[in-house]
């Protein structure tokens, strides 16, 4: 195969899964109300939206939800991957595949069973509800970064450890922690940005006391165009971009 | 590890760990279940008695079509993600290492922003007066707008767009083991790059494919929001009428049965996927 060929290729392909959000960046920045059209530059879309009451105490809701989502995922996922690495116990497969099948299956399915268990139970649908909901679904994916970390680790260490006389609690202090810690971070950031992103399982679980932006925005979004989404499309594309170059630093980094 | 098992580290991690999957998953599929086999209730969603109406009301005419049609995109938009992502992630394995990495970074950045918020970017693209009728237009292609938006093909552009990544990185994964060993001895064997590709690199690469259709089947059933978005009300997806029969309808059970196919789906693909890989374990090494 000529070498041009494939390269053409994947400009090409890369092109069209950029093209859209080029637009939208770019007309994020229109002075135009109809939004098809240029009309100059302008951040009169980025001031409606700071102006807009609402909008920010969504973004808030949104933050916090994302910030106590991925700290509490990110402790759970972590003691899970260690305890899939280091013991031996009945079940290990059975909980393996639990955490396989939360990764695999549509959002959709999860979240109407989460919808069926909350009211079940009881429980008021907002911030709590939205916190186990967002928990549970970014648990696999800390789980699964800080396994790739344990599985190329060198198992001598943990046993040194031991044989010096740490408890299992104080060796995974000392040793384990301190090695997990990349994969720790860039769990935590993944699972921040996927709480963040949430729409399926935010829309069944989350309740009118606890308003977050990506339920604001799919209400916007339904009927027509709105160029305030322009703006605030932008600014979420920005926060991801920089918590993804983060993340990657962090893993590169900690690989050399 | 034997003195490990009375450490109470050890038993509060497994309580927690155990504790949180049993509550949150384990249980609310089992109530999934439950409810697809309970009658539906204006009050309390569902009570008894048990039946299988849900399941009957799967196959009513009038939402069966809607099921085909969603089972029509879907297949649609596996199809088109697997012709644009197969040559796309062999291209992209045969890429010097130190540029893949960028170009890996670059796919992946998708499944980290928003995906409602590139989905209402393709709006701006297809609407009636959006950028891709005025640029045909400008062109000469056409002389009057087109109705691109609130399509089927809109639905289907807009479940390519999320999902092909989920289709190349599995794909890429089984390119880069691609070994050239094997296909240099298809080749001394006397075999051409025709059927080199059909006896040799298809077969390896099968496994890959599989988890590709997988990982885009399924979600182009129930990504609800891409219909929402960009195709109006007679292009919905199973998700759709999940979502309407829980916080509209208000009929459990048969969104429950509607949630229990698309389990059933995931679960043969699954299967699908793992035979496939067993086959190549054992012919392949």
């Amino acid at each position: 195969m000529s070498r041009w060929l494939p390269r053409t290729y994947l400009t090409l392909v890369y092109l069209l899964l950029y093209v859209p959000i080029a637009v939208l960046v770019v007309f994020s920045f229109n002075d135009s109300r109809t939004g098809y059209e240029w009309g100059g530059l302008s951040f009169r879309w980025y001031e409606a939206l700071f102006n807009n009451r609402a909008m920010v105490q969504a973004m808030w809701n949104s933050l916090w939800l994302a910030l106590s989502a991925a700290t509490v995922s990110t402790l759970i996922g972590a003691l899970t991957a260690l305890a899939l690495h280091r013991y031996r116990f009945r079940g290990k497969q059975v909980l393996n595949g639990m955490l396989f099948i939360v990764m695999m299956s549509p959002e959709i399915v999860l979240a109407i069973s989460l919808l069926g268990l909350f009211l079940m139970v009881g429980l008021q649908l907002g911030y709590v509800s939205l916190l186990l909901a967002h928990v549970t679904f970014c648990l696999p994916f800390v789980v699964i970064t800080v396994m790739a970390r344990l599985s190329g680790f060198d198992e001598r260490l943990p046993e040194a450890a031991r044989d010096l006389g740490a408890s299992d609690f104080t060796m995974t202090r000392t040793v384990l922690i301190p090695v997990i810690m990349p994969a720790l971070l860039a769990g935590w950031l993944l699972g921040f940005t996927l709480s963040l992103d949430d729409v399926v399982v935010s829309t069944f679980v989350s309740g009118p006391s606890y308003e977050i932006l990506p339920l604001r925005i799919y209400s916007m979004v339904r009927v027509g165009l709105k160029p305030e989404v322009n703006a605030l499309g932008t600014l979420l594309l920005v926060f991801s971009l920089v918590m993804l170059m983060l993340s990657q630093w962090i893993l590169l980094r900690s690989k050399r | 590890m034997g003195n490990t098992l009375q450490q109470p580290f050890r038993t509060a991690v497994l309580v927690l760990v155990w504790g949180w999957l049993l509550f949150l998953v384990f249980t609310p599929n089992l109530l999934v279940v439950g409810a697809s086999v309970m009658t539906r209730d204006p009050s309390t969603f569902i009570s008894l008695p048990m039946n299988l109406d849900a399941y009957r009301q799967l196959l009513n005419p009038l939402y069966l079509d809607v099921f085909l049609h969603s089972l029509y995109m879907a297949a649609m938009t596996t199809l088109i993600c697997l012709l644009i992502g197969y040559p796309f992630a062999w291209s992209l394995s045969k890429v010097a290492r130190k540029n893949r990495l960028l170009l890996i970074f670059l796919l992946i950045v998708p499944f980290w922003t928003n995906s409602l918020v590139r989905t209402y970017a393709l709006k701006l693209i297809l609407a009636t007066n959006g950028l891709l009728n005025n640029a045909l237009m400008a062109m000469g292609i056409i002389d009057e707008p087109m109705q691109m938006l609130y399509t089927e093909g809109a639905v289907i552009i807009g479940l390519v767009y999320l999902l092909l990544p989920f289709m190349i990185l599995p794909l890429y994964t089984v390119f880069e083991d691609l070994r050239e060993d094997f296909l240099r001895a298809s080749h001394d064997l006397g075999a051409g790059r025709w059927s080199t590709f059909i006896h040799v690199i298809v077969p390896l690469t099968l496994p890959g494919v599989l988890a590709g259709v997988m990982l885009v089947l399924l979600p182009a059933m129930g990504l609800f929001f891409v219909p929402d978005v960009l195709g109006g009300s007679r292009n919905l997806l199973v998700g759709n009428v999940i979502k309407n029969q829980f916080l509209d309808a208000r009929n459990w059970p048969f969104g429950a049965a509607a949630s229990i196919m698309l389990t059933l789906a995931m679960a043969f693909l699954m299967f699908a996927h793992r035979l496939s890989k067993r086959r190549i374990g054992e012919d392949g090494v």
